[in-house]
């Protein structure tokens, strides 16, 4: 019962937004998204005490063929669904005090979309997720289509067709899946246990690969994706960068390690090369950046790049700290991009060398900027930094070279984000930014709630190992052969 | 075989109004007839007996069987929402009226035929009452430069390929020594392979159905027919008639042929191949909105090819929720864009421009219908999409299932295009005319099309 709520909560939140009208939308859909935070923390609660099963949920959905409606919440889910339903009010919250034509449309949209995320995340049927899956392209397409930047319309249509044929080729592997499970269905439990010839698990492999590779995105398949960003509305991006991109690592743990043991012990090594070099090339073009978006943008591909690589590593290292990092990452990217938020809606610009003194104008935003950027270059005590320690650990144990190079990406990010800063926020003030208004109530609330949270996992992450630690122990145990 | 008969019946009944000049009440007359047509098809569901009419056995020309009930009832449906919208598209011809609407109904007989005929007489019977009666709806703007072109083309194409068909029918005749579909079957499972006579035969009518149908390379004339007819027709061409060829093919091959043999299954891979490629590639560049539509319900012929390729599983099923999917998106569309050509006068993408702005709600249907069609979930399109790769691969079809995926990534470009002149185009100021009928066709299909992309039990698996 709790599932179905924890999942239609948003969907019906949508509506009513919707037919609510533009004048209290971002009001009703920040409360019903504190709604649904509330129904996330008792679930939490109940987790504890109950375990896993308290959450289950299963229906037939579709005779012939065999697909059900089949929801679970164990550890893993539960951190994603807790990213994505703490994300997303704080999101709505930032929207406020922002002029947004036709508001109840987009913060309709940005529902809808919370709504086909926590689907992914507690999807336990291959048919079933894959439709959340798609469902959540559709949201940020229009998200981004309607209250986009100037070229929105090319760069959003590209968007959508580059990661939807990466969906299609999923799609077609899924069924394929289905045709080689003796039981034919789509249920996860089959799947993990299911046989398949190395033969073809190997070209399967990449029939998911490519789904997910062009969804986090790894290098060769970002180029959607600075663009997207920069075009996107602040909320988009924050979406896209913040919960959307995590459906796809998410979905390299739960979906492709167990189900093509095989196929990824023979891809694997390719697939963390990629890794590797994404994080580099990332963090290099990061640095020549000249946009702050397009410089978040790319940091972001880099970052994501060593959470992938530390699932390729197959070790436990590796897969907690893709998780905790994903969580870390979630936090500080979208803190990142409300910052150039912040800093665009005063100043118009977001060209570095365009700006410059804001510190001295706005003091109080000026440290919390700081708090986010040390979390994100991974400082000790942060929570950027147990996520990438062990995700190098991971890396390392894999191969002692490649987690050299991956390990560039802590010097490279530290260099572009404080570059980026100093050229900023220090200095004199430039002449775009003749006067700077401190934080907003709302911008302080934001921006307060990430640093808590920043502060509070760096010092604390144990409590979401002991939640992912059991699922990924399991999932590991049927991915190594 | 009481469906087919009552429908017959209603066509009369349409020809009588006009002596009588009713033809005010015309179409709620046909929308109840159609309503009671419906029933009396459910009923026939659960009696599958032999097809008695007037103390004679029909059997061997009529096989009243699930199959033939199922698409019936999509048809009468698809029927029933042409009917509604053509009450405000006929506004200004009323004097034609009942003449274009009879002509309509007994379409929809011949497509019952191709339903459920059980004997290659009845089947050509059945493609000829659909044929003829759209020779004379398309060229039927006789004013109309592009109505006469599209009438002419369609017929001389359409009559060549009916010769082509009977020639096929001759031959299989000669080899067999009967029309009736049951003794072709059993001349197939014992000689076929082994008889020229028979593969040319059965190679000519298959060629006749996939001229119907517009698969490539026999899809020329169905770009011109389409653009050229009037907008209700274009509609009837790309919906009802096309899914009953469908029905005709796959009752064909599956009772007729007992299945694809090997070089069948070659020429059918070959060119469901080539109509994927051809349909989507085609449709990218082009301008005219039923132009476009009318290469998209080419590519989607190749995907309902693999279908009837997949003969082995019973992939019956997955034709019907497909061309019901289809239907219903492309209903839906249409019902938006009747009003939208008759407001601005233009037939192409531009016509749209701004409507996203001006009307939010019809924008927003159409734009639905545009995702049906391009297979996004949840629409109903997305699982008619799955059902039918299903089917393919589990019959083996791999790489042809993976080329269709790869083309429908190519569908989404264009059906995009329409979506982005609506919600990014400024357009002109036009005030678009709305009238309600085509407001309530268009709800209910897209409706329809959130209903099964969500609760498809009903019409999936039902064969």
């Amino acid at each position: 019962m709790m599932t179905i709520l924890l999942l239609f909560l948003p969907l019906l939140a949508a509506l009513v937004v919707l037919l609510g009208g533009s004048k209290h939308a971002s009001s009703i859909a920040l409360g019903l998204a504190v709604a649904e935070l509330a129904v996330t923390a008792y679930a939490i609660n109940v987790f504890q005490t109950e375990g896993p099963e308290a959450f289950y949920v299963f229906h037939t959905w579709i005779d012939s063929p065999k697909v059900s409606f089949h929801l679970g919440l164990d550890g893993l889910s539960l951190v994603m669904v807790i990213l994505t339903n703490l994300l997303v009010p704080l999101i709505i919250l930032s929207g406020f005090n922002r002029t947004i034509p036709n508001a109840k449309g987009y913060f309709s949209l940005i529902l809808l979309m919370q709504f086909a995320l926590v689907g992914v995340f507690m999807a336990m049927d291959g048919l079933l997720y894959y439709i959340f899956w798609e469902v959540a392209l559709i949201p940020i397409y229009f998200i981004a289509l309607r209250w986009g930047g100037h070229n929105r319309v090319a760069i959003t249509l590209k968007f959508f067709i580059y990661t939807l044929a990466g969906s299609l080729l999923m799609l077609f592997g899924f069924i394929m899946l289905y045709w080689y499970n003796p039981e034919q269905s789509f249920d996860i439990r089959e799947l993990y246990t299911m046989v398949i010839s190395q033969e073809n698990q190997s070209w399967l492999f990449w029939m998911f690969f490519l789904a997910f590779a062009i969804k986090i995105p790894i290098v060769p398949f970002h180029t959607w994706q600075a663009d997207t960003y920069r075009e996107s509305p602040t909320q988009g991006t924050m979406l896209l960068s913040g919960i959307m991109l995590k459906m796809g690592i998410y979905s390299l743990i739960r979906w492709l390690l167990p189900v093509l043991p095989l196929g990824v012990a023979k891809w694997g090594q390719l697939a963390m090369i990629l890794c590797v070099i994404g994080i580099v090339y990332a963090s290099i073009i990061a640095l020549k950046q000249k946009n702050l978006k397009n410089l978040l943008a790319y940091s972001s591909v880099a970052h994501v790049g060593l959470i992938a690589a530390g699932i390729f590593a197959l070790n436990i290292q590796g897969l907690q700290g893709s998780v905790v990092q994903m969580f870390a990452h979630g936090v500080n990217v979208v803190g990142l991009f409300f910052c150039a938020d912040i800093i665009f809606n005063r100043t118009n610009t977001n060209e570095i060398s365009e700006l410059g003194g804001i510190r001295n104008l706005a003091p109080l935003f000026s440290t919390m900027f700081t708090i986010v950027v040390l979390g994100s270059i991974a400082l000790p005590l942060t929570n950027g930094f147990i996520g990438e320690f062990l995700l190098l650990y991971g890396v390392y144990e894999y191969n002692v070279w490649l987690s050299v190079f991956a390990g560039l990406t802590i010097i490279l990010g530290a260099a572009y984000m404080l570059r980026m800063f100093k050229k900023v926020m220090l200095g004199q003030p430039s002449s775009y930014v003749p006067e700077f208004p401190d934080l907003y109530w709302n911008e302080k609330i934001v921006l307060g709630v990430f640093v808590l949270i920043i502060f509070g996992m760096g010092i604390y992450p144990q409590p979401i190992f002991n939640l992912v630690e059991p699922v990924l122990q399991d999932i590991l145990s049927h991915s190594i052969l | 075989m009481n469906t087919l008969i009552y429908t017959a019946g209603l066509g009369m009944v349409c020809l009588a109004m006009e002596i009588l000049d009713l033809r005010k009440l015309l179409v709620p007359v046909i929308l109840l007839g159609l309503a009671v047509i419906f029933g009396v098809n459910l009923m026939s569901w659960a009696d599958s007996g032999p097809v008695i009419f007037a103390g004679l056995d029909m059997s061997s020309m009529l096989l009243v069987d699930h199959f033939s009930v199922a698409f019936n009832g999509v048809l009468i449906v698809a029927a029933a929402f042409l009917f509604a919208m053509s009450h405000d598209f006929y506004k200004d011809e009323q004097h034609h009226l009942s003449d274009y609407l009879t002509i309509i109904v007994f379409i929809l007989c011949g497509a019952m035929v191709l339903t459920s005929y059980s004997n290659l007489v009845m089947m050509f019977l059945g493609i000829e009452i659909v044929s003829i009666s759209l020779y004379i709806l398309a060229g039927s703007r006789r004013h109309d430069l592009r109505s006469n072109e599209a009438g002419m083309k369609y017929f001389l194409m359409g009559s060549f390929a009916s010769a082509v068909l009977l020639f096929g029918i001759t031959l299989l005749y000669g080899a067999s020594g009967s029309f009736k579909l049951t003794e072709i079957a059993s001349y197939a499972a014992t000689y076929g392979m082994d008889s020229p006579m028979f593969l040319v035969g059965s190679l000519l009518v298959v060629c006749a159905f996939l001229f119907k149908v517009a698969a490539v390379p026999f899809h020329f004339w169905s770009p011109d027919v389409y653009e050229g007819s009037p907008s209700l027709v274009t509609t009837l061409m790309a919906t009802l008639v096309k899914v009953s060829f469908f029905a005709a093919f796959y009752r064909l091959m599956s009772s007729g042929f007992a299945g694809i043999d090997p070089h069948t299954s070659t020429i059918l891979v070959i060119v469901a191949a080539a109509t994927m490629i051809v349909g989507n590639l085609v449709a990218l560049k082009q301008i005219n909105f039923k132009r476009l539509l009318a290469y998209s319900g080419i590519a989607h012929a190749g995907y309902m090819l693999l279908a009837i390729l997949s003969l082995k599983t019973n992939s019956a099923s997955a034709l019907l929720f497909y061309g019901a999917t289809y239907i219903l998106a492309t209903i839906g569309a249409f019902a938006v864009a009747l009003p939208v050509f008759s407001s601005t006068g233009k037939e192409t993408i531009d016509a749209f421009d701004g409507l996203g702005r001006k009307k939010p709600f019809i924008a927003g249907m159409l734009t639905l219908s545009m995702l049906s069609l391009a297979g996004i979930p949840p629409l109903a399109g997305f699982l008619g999409k799955y059902y039918i790769f299903s089917e393919a691969i589990h019959n083996g079809y791999v790489a042809i299932t993976l080329l269709a995926v790869i083309t429908s990534i190519i569908g989404v470009y264009y059906y995009f295009k329409v979506i982005l002149a609506m919600y990014t185009k400024a357009g002109e100021d036009t005030e678009i005319q709305f009238p309600m009928l085509y407001s309530i066709v268009g709800i209910i299909c897209v409706a329809l099309s959130i209903l099964l992309g969500l609760w498809p039990g009903g019409l999936m698996g039902l064969l």
